[in-house]
């Protein structure tokens, strides 16, 4: 049997490290936002991704600058993913007016319309159907762009996203149907949610390729979906991609969780995303703590970054509802 | 008397209709041992079981649909949409079907279903989850709409509305749940249809719904002070609509405030002060009437900017004090 190529030696040394500090830094960020809100700075709701690093940066390694996403409420990781400014992030979910969106959309909300991130979204599946949009218009603008929507598993239970595979498939769209199926929505397990072993066997009702992926490998996260990104800028069409992850935290900021035991938390916090993947790189543990460092640093300057920033001025609300 | 909060009052209606009724049954999304996601069914699903507390897939047109269908059969279903917004993903099962099915099939069939749903802001759930949309329900011939503002009212207009014959559209508020109040411990029922004045004055009539109510009240306990007195009506019920106290009440004033969250713009508030205007209380008017309501904006996630959005009692006081001062 041959031996596995290094990813060192795929990528290459910085495109290897990148990967696994933008996984640190989305930790970070998610520790952080933890604990503002413990402290009771934060005025609102938040969906944390620990334990999901790696199935938001394979899936946006996987694509080119200029593709477009859309994505959903447990969005922090997503944005980083993307290139995101963690200044901006952490503005933005502290409600300042120097955040992505002002203070007027918070941790739910977060879009970076400049970088093609059409934003996250509050609504279980409200950025499926959009996806076709996007799709539609790459097709009618002849680029070589792609899209990626994300959704959890949950969000393939709403009436849209059949619609939107559906016409996706018919038109041979630039989608990549990207679902984390982190096992919940909220205290809804897949199992009881659906009769089906994987929600990639979805596809095959549209007629369109449906593959499952480890989630927390980073590896098989960024192979599954260069693949279905090849396809989709080839012209044909959507590809469903499930990626098997699991949210380390309960679904918001109460959650008792009643709906699952701590062993089987405890298992997936065994199949640490970061962890594997530093093993991976085969980095010594002082080299991934003096990375994991540097990630809380820059955390750290980002919220002194947010709470100097100003807040939204109350008289300006009325601006925006309309171009 | 006993009190209870909101959320308890609510949760009694419910395990005192179910027990006495097994056509009774819930239906939504967590409201199982989740408890739903303000806790209002928590200790259900233990009482009555899963056939009865039934946990759904994110799929809000199938738990209107399927409201629909058992109430068609025989049933009284009561379902939970997770947060009002979201009740936009069942508009069509609603309006196309649970209103229209009786009118349609010439009166033959009947739909006796409840859909609870918390709408409103104040909690930073931004734009699509602070929703208030009770009035699009108004305005859909077929269907009532019930907007409770206390743990008394909760628990009676609740049973009520899950044996009227009709679809009913429960709107409850989340910054209401942890509100308490006096409740009788036996089951009752508070008649839909039924305005309350819930405090007399003779300067200012206000007429208010959900949160809107208590902030009015805090509203008049500071006008008071100042001599101003303010009579404060909560229609409870929005559809069907029981104008006579808010008549008569006018008819006392002189001036009349509509206050609500919900955007001004096509809100509740066009409908009260239209019917004020077209009855007998148009000759005893000393005042325009006005309204004061949510502005025309999604609500923002920024706490101070999503406080300013919808009204707070210094703006009720600001308004009725200026009607009751002759300023407008
Ligand atoms: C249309 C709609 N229904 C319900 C909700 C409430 N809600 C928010 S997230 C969530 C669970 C979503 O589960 P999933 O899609 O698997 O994503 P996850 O939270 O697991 O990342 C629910 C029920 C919502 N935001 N939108
Ligand atoms: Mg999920």
């Amino acid at each position: 049997m041959p031996k596995q190529p290094s990813i060192l030696t795929t990528w290459g040394e910085e495109k290897a490290l990148n990967a696994l500090k933008k996984m640190l830094l989305i930790r970070a960020f998610e520790e952080k936002a933890e604990e503002l809100y413990a402290l009771g700075k934060v005025h609102g709701t938040m969906h944390l991704s620990i334990g999901q690093e790696a199935s938001a940066v394979g899936a946006s390694m996987a694509l080119k600058p200029g593709d477009y996403l859309l994505n959903h409420h447990r969005g922090h990781g997503h944005c980083l993913a993307w290139g995101g400014d963690v200044d901006k992030m952490m503005a933005e979910f502290l409600g300042k007016e120097t955040g992505y969106c002002r203070g007027r959309g918070g941790s739910m909300h977060i879009a970076d319309v400049e970088a093609n991130n059409l934003g996250a979204n509050g609504i279980v599946g409200g950025g499926v159907p959009i996806a076709v949009g996007v799709g539609l218009s790459i097709k009618l603008r002849k680029t070589e762009q792609v899209v990626i929507v994300m959704f959890g598993d949950g969000a393939a239970n709403e009436g849209a996203f059949h619609e939107s595979l559906n016409m996706a498939s018919i038109w041979d769209l630039p989608v990549i149907y990207y679902c984390e199926n982190n096992q919940y929505a909220m205290s809804m397990p897949v199992k009881r949610a659906m009769n089906i072993e994987r929600i990639s066997q979805r596809a095959c009702a549209y007629g369109i390729p449906g593959v499952t992926v480890d989630g927390n490998d980073l590896f098989s996260v960024y192979e599954a979906v260069k693949e279905a990104a090849e396809r989709a800028r080839a012209g044909d069409g959507p590809t469903l991609v499930e990626s098997l992850t699991y949210r380390w935290r309960g679904h918001s900021k109460s959650d008792r969780q009643a709906y699952r035991t701590r062993e089987e938390v405890k298992e997936w916090q065994k199949k640490d995303p970061i962890k594997r993947y530093a093993k991976r790189l085969g980095l010594s543990d002082k080299t991934l703590a003096e990375l994991d460092q540097e990630a809380k640093n820059r955390i750290e300057q980002a919220v002194a970054f947010a709470e100097a920033s100003p807040e939204p001025d109350v008289n300006t609300i009325l601006e925006g509802v309309y171009a | 008397m006993r009190e209870l909060t909101y959320a308890e009052a609510i949760r009694e209606a419910l395990r005192q209709s179910m027990s006495a009724d097994p056509t009774v049954f819930m239906i939504g999304e967590d409201i199982g041992v989740y408890g739903g996601a303000f806790g209002v069914s928590a200790g259900l699903l233990a009482e009555f079981g899963e056939e009865r507390i039934i946990d759904t897939p994110i799929s809000e047109a199938g738990i209107a649909g399927a409201c629909i269908g058992a109430a068609l059969t025989g049933m009284r279903p009561v379902g939970e949409i997770q947060f009002m917004d979201f009740v936009t993903l069942s508009m069509e099962q609603l309006v196309l079907q649970a209103a229209k099915i009786r009118f349609m099939f010439g009166g033959k069939a009947k739909v006796p279903m409840v859909l609870r749903m918390p709408g409103g802001s104040g909690t930073g759930a931004a734009a699509q989850h602070s929703e208030s949309l009770e009035n699009w329900f108004v305005h859909v011939p077929g269907l009532k709409v019930v907007m409770p503002s206390t743990p008394y009212d909760a628990k009676g207009l609740l049973r009520a509305a899950i044996y009227d014959d009709n679809p009913v559209i429960f709107v409850e508020h989340k910054l209401l749940y942890k509100t308490k109040g006096p409740v009788p411990e036996e089951p009752y029922m508070v008649p839909l249809g039924q305005s309350k004045v819930v405090r007399e004055g003779r300067d200012v009539t206000i007429v208010a719904t959900s949160i809107m109510v208590l902030r009015a009240m805090q509203a008049a306990e500071i006008l008071a002070k100042e001599g101003v007195e303010v009579e404060i009506i909560d229609p409870r019920t929005l559809k069907p609509l029981d104008m006579t106290p808010i008549i008569e009440s006018v008819k006392k004033t002189g001036r009349a405030l509509v206050v609500h969250e919900a955007v001004k713009m096509g809100g509740f508030g066009g409908e009260v002060v239209s019917l004020i205007v077209e009855s007998e209380a148009f000759d005893y008017l000393e005042a325009p009437v006005r309204r004061l309501a949510g502005l025309d904006a999604p609500i923002p996630y920024n706490r101070t900017l999503e406080y300013h959005t919808v009204p707070q009692v210094e703006n009720i006081v600001e308004e009725a004090r200026s009607l009751a001062e002759g300023r407008f």
